[in-house]
């Protein structure tokens, strides 16, 4: 049941925003999420944004992966 | 970048396997707590791919299937009220109680509603000002957050008509009853990424500190998994017992600290019953003062006395002494089609999860 699904924030409006999963426009409350920008990712559950996700830490994961796995 | 698909590499997956293999030496069990976490062992065959003295276990961590009989019961009580609507998460909906289910229930005419968010039980509560809402609150530290935000919300609105059946759980102290149990041994955890995305590191640092276990907050996706299991065999070969988080692009230290802040505007921490582990300490909440009315545990309801079906495991289950295999009732009486525990219900539930990937392989 803690299923969340990341999504790309395209509109926002007051604590209510538009977001992007798999195409499909989703609304999601923004209330403990305030300082997420149109264009950035947040990881929803239930109908409400519960974390932003932080693209420079993915990057540094995969980066970090790719040489324990040793592909260039 | 998608968050989704870069870490489900094939090449890097197989590398990370090569670097599990290289390291690890000993037979351990590890604990996935969270049953999304389950699932995902399962889907992505990692199970499988693992050295075979890699042992995973499945933990409590499925709050459809924690929530204890008497608390279903209670919300088939309620439902069976004249000018009462009950509104409930998806998985809850077939959870057998005692002699009932709130499918059954709903089947037979009561007005029972399926949400996907809290908030849809506050948009009828609004629509139905005639009628008592009840919302079965289900969920972990995950959840929280949302049921806290439509708690103040309707609150803030003034409105009246708007309760909480509230059985929702909180993870770190089922782990530290699970760990004081020692009724499993579990040489590492694997932690819910979403909880943590919420709450944050500190809740779980007493594993290492208290109990000397490592454990690694980990994410969902197959790379997610496989970097996790790689960082715990690490740490128990070098005998070290440290919280790592495996997530770091979703969870900080201090978790979502506005999100703790609503939640802690909305509850108060108290003791919860588990279905399997007991009652634990702290391991609940209840509403606090100002919200009380709005608490569906005061109003009056004739409840059946709880009784579990005879035979089931979920219990044991829920706390790994047993797998689901070894239930008799697995597979025969209890089916996903006709399912007796709550563990075959739930789709992250661990019976479910079995029957699904091993009795069924695609």
């Amino acid at each position: 049941m803690c299923l969340s699904v990341p999504g790309k924030v395209v509109e926002i409006q007051n604590n209510m925003a538009k977001v992007e999963v798999g195409g499909v426009l989703r609304d999601v409350s923004m209330d403990v999420c305030p300082d997420v920008a149109v264009g950035e990712y947040v990881l929803i559950h239930t109908g409400f944004a519960i974390q932003k996700l932080d693209e420079k830490e993915a990057l540094e994961t995969l980066d970090l992966l790719r040489r324990m796995a040793e592909i260039r | 970048m998608k968050f989704i698909d870069e870490f489900r590499n094939k090449e890097i997956a197989q590398g990370l396997i090569r670097r599990i293999f290289e390291i690890s030496t000993r037979p351990i069990q590890l604990m996935e707590v969270c049953g999304t976490h389950t699932v995902s062992f399962f889907r992505y065959g990692i199970r499988e791919m693992l050295p075979k003295h890699i042992r995973l276990l499945s933990g409590p961590g499925c709050p459809v299937c924690v929530t204890p009989n008497r608390d279903i019961d209670l919300a088939i009580a309620l439902s069976r009220q004249k000018d009462m609507l009950l509104a409930t998460f998806g998985d809850m909906m077939r959870v057998p109680g005692s002699t009932s289910s709130l499918q059954k229930e709903k089947a037979e005419g009561r007005n029972i509603r399926m949400v996907y968010s809290p908030l849809e039980a506050l948009r009828m509560a609004k629509e139905n000002s005639g009628k008592k809402v009840v919302f079965l609150a289900v969920g972990f530290e995950t959840t929280s957050p949302a049921i806290a935000l439509t708690l103040l919300q309707a609150h803030n609105e003034g409105i009246r008509n708007l309760y909480f059946l509230n059985s929702q759980k909180r993870v770190p102290p089922a782990l530290r009853a699970l760990l004081q149990s020692e009724k499993v041994q579990i040489d590492g955890f694997v932690l819910p990424g979403h909880v943590c995305a919420v709450i944050g590191r500190e809740p779980f640092q007493f594993i290492a500190k208290e109990f000397k276990r490592p454990a690694v907050i980990t994410g969902f996706e197959p790379l997610d998994l496989l970097q996790a299991v790689w960082m715990l065999v690490n740490q128990i070969e070098k005998e070290q017992a440290f919280v790592e988080i495996q997530y770091t692009r979703v969870v900080h230290d201090e978790g979502n600290p506005v999100a703790v802040s609503k939640m802690d505007q909305a509850f108060q921490q108290d003791g919860a019953l588990w279905r399997g582990l007991g009652w634990i300490p702290e391991s609940g909440c209840r509403l606090k003062d100002p919200f009380s009315s709005m608490d569906a545990r005061q109003i009056d309801a004739d409840v059946e006395p709880s009784r579990e079906h005879p035979g089931c495991l979920c219990g044991e289950i829920l706390q790994a002494v047993r797998t689901p295999p070894e239930c008799p009732l697995f597979n025969t009486v209890c089916h996903p089609d006709h399912p007796v525990g709550p563990c075959m219900v739930s789709i992250e539930g661990a019976c479910f999860t079995y029957f699904k990937f091993q009795m069924n392989p695609a």
